[in-house]
């Protein structure tokens, strides 16, 4: 895991280095003389920035929402409790602390579809979904999921019936969302563990829905 | 602060991007500038509102053209400056000219998971009935501050309706220029999407979590 990680972080680094060029050496450097000098007037303790960087780099992630959506989706109770106190629904199962002290989920239905921005900054709920993803902390996004939700969903490639309403909710405030996407048709019989390898980052965001069961079927071939 | 942060509905930035399996940073320098932040907002010098401020407080034409955590980078040096923790001089040699500032409280690393795990909650006891309540039609507030507030500019002066009542939360606009967290009544208010943008819209309808002193009786 770590290893395909360190990969995939290897090529998008060089990348961005033939459409940035040197900025990012040189972002580099300026970030070292600010850790150096912030360490030498003991400020910060580099142990403690490692412990950061460790716990939403490897602990904190999609796959605790996805464990939550496949609960709710087994679970009528915990379904239930979910949609009523989602921040004690979410704790329950180990997920608690910064960016995720005031949730709520969303649940999508046959007519609504709930998409989630932050247009002022890059809110986001960190204790089910990590950190966010670039293009959710972008101009393009921040800019046109609030107006133009349908266009947006089309560039994730999928599209929703026109009859369906799409609900666009703006994280102005501490309180952070949790989509609840449908359960996909042909899972009857599911456990928990077999219906969280649906659930996707984005369908938790509301830019994506869950794979179906031909698509899981097709990935792990 | 109507500055560029306040992104929504305008147009012209292209098609949404997203990277296929995206790590959770690319560079070494932005897992620091990371973890920078984190552990000198856990130095209570500073509170998260005067920290988005501190972010939106860049020049327009540079917080559009910089990368997310180069926007938390020139944040970070901004309030490190207004906060007398270091000078100009020290940050562009990285060498320290002055004693570092008294009472400032290092995060340990045996600090951080507890730090994280309690959180930041922004629920406070509430110092006034809330004067708003489920279903009322509201209409937000004509405004047009020079400092910080989460009062989006396309839902000024725009009628919607109470959808939920969160309790009394810190107040961004206060809390961030240090005037104390004088905490407020947290609505969620459900415009329709025609309200905010007439027909040039594909939404239903947009929600927005806004603190009773953006809003006034319809």
């Amino acid at each position: 895991m770590s290893n395909d990680h360190r990969h995939d972080e290897h090529e998008h680094a060089e990348h961005h280095h033939d459409f940035e060029g040197s900025e990012l050496s040189d972002m580099d450097l300026r970030v070292r003389t600010l850790e150096s000098l912030l360490t030498e007037k003991g400020y910060v303790d580099p142990d403690a920035l490692n412990a950061l960087i460790e716990t939403y780099e490897t602990r904190v992630g999609p796959r605790n929402g996805c464990r939550v959506v496949a609960r709710a989706w087994t679970d009528p109770a915990y379904r239930k409790w979910l949609l009523e106190d989602a921040t004690a629904a979410i704790a329950s199962l180990g997920y608690v602390g910064r960016t995720g002290e005031h949730m709520v989920t969303l649940e999508n239905t046959a007519t609504v579809h709930n998409i989630v921005v932050c247009t002022l900054c890059s809110c986001y709920p960190w204790t089910v979904l990590g950190l966010p993803p670039v293009w959710y902390k972008s101009a393009p996004y921040r800019s046109r999921a609030v107006s133009d939700p349908r266009g947006v969903i089309k560039e994730f490639g999928f599209d929703l019936p026109a009859d369906v309403e799409i609900r666009v909710w703006d994280s102005t405030s501490a309180v952070r969302y949790l989509v609840l996407p449908r359960r996909p048709a042909g899972t009857e019989g599911w456990d928990e563990a077999q219906l969280a390898e649906l659930v996707t980052r984005d369908s938790m965001i509301g830019v994506g829905l869950p794979k179906t069961v031909a698509q899981l079927q097709k990935e792990t071939e | 602060m109507s500055g560029v942060h306040d992104l929504g509905g305008m147009h012209g930035f292209g098609p949404v991007n997203a990277e296929p399996a995206e790590p959770a940073f690319h560079h070494e320098w932005e897992r620091r500038v990371f973890a920078l932040t984190l552990a000198m907002n856990a130095t209570g010098k500073w509170n998260q509102d005067m920290a988005r401020g501190a972010r939106e407080s860049l020049e327009p034409v540079q917080y559009l053209s910089s990368t997310y955590y180069q926007i938390w980078f020139e944040g970070l040096k901004r309030l490190l400056v207004s906060a007398s923790l270091v000078d100009a001089r020290e940050i562009a040699d990285g060498r320290p000219h002055a004693a570092a500032a008294a009472s400032v409280r290092k995060l340990a690393a045996a600090q951080v998971g507890p730090m994280l795990t309690k959180g930041n909650p922004q629920t406070r006891a509430a110092t006034a009935p809330a004067r708003f309540k489920l279903d009322d039609t509201v209409k937000t507030k004509r405004m047009n501050p020079s400092t910080h507030t989460r009062l989006p500019r396309y839902c000024r002066d725009k009628r919607g309706v109470i959808i939920a009542v969160h309790g009394a939360h810190v107040f961004p606009d206060t809390n961030a220029i240090g005037r104390g967290e004088q905490p407020q009544w947290l609505y969620t208010v459900k415009f329709d999407a025609a309200e905010l943008w007439g027909a040039d819209t594909t939404a239903a309808s947009v929600c927005v979590n806004l603190w009773e002193p953006y809003l006034e009786e319809s």
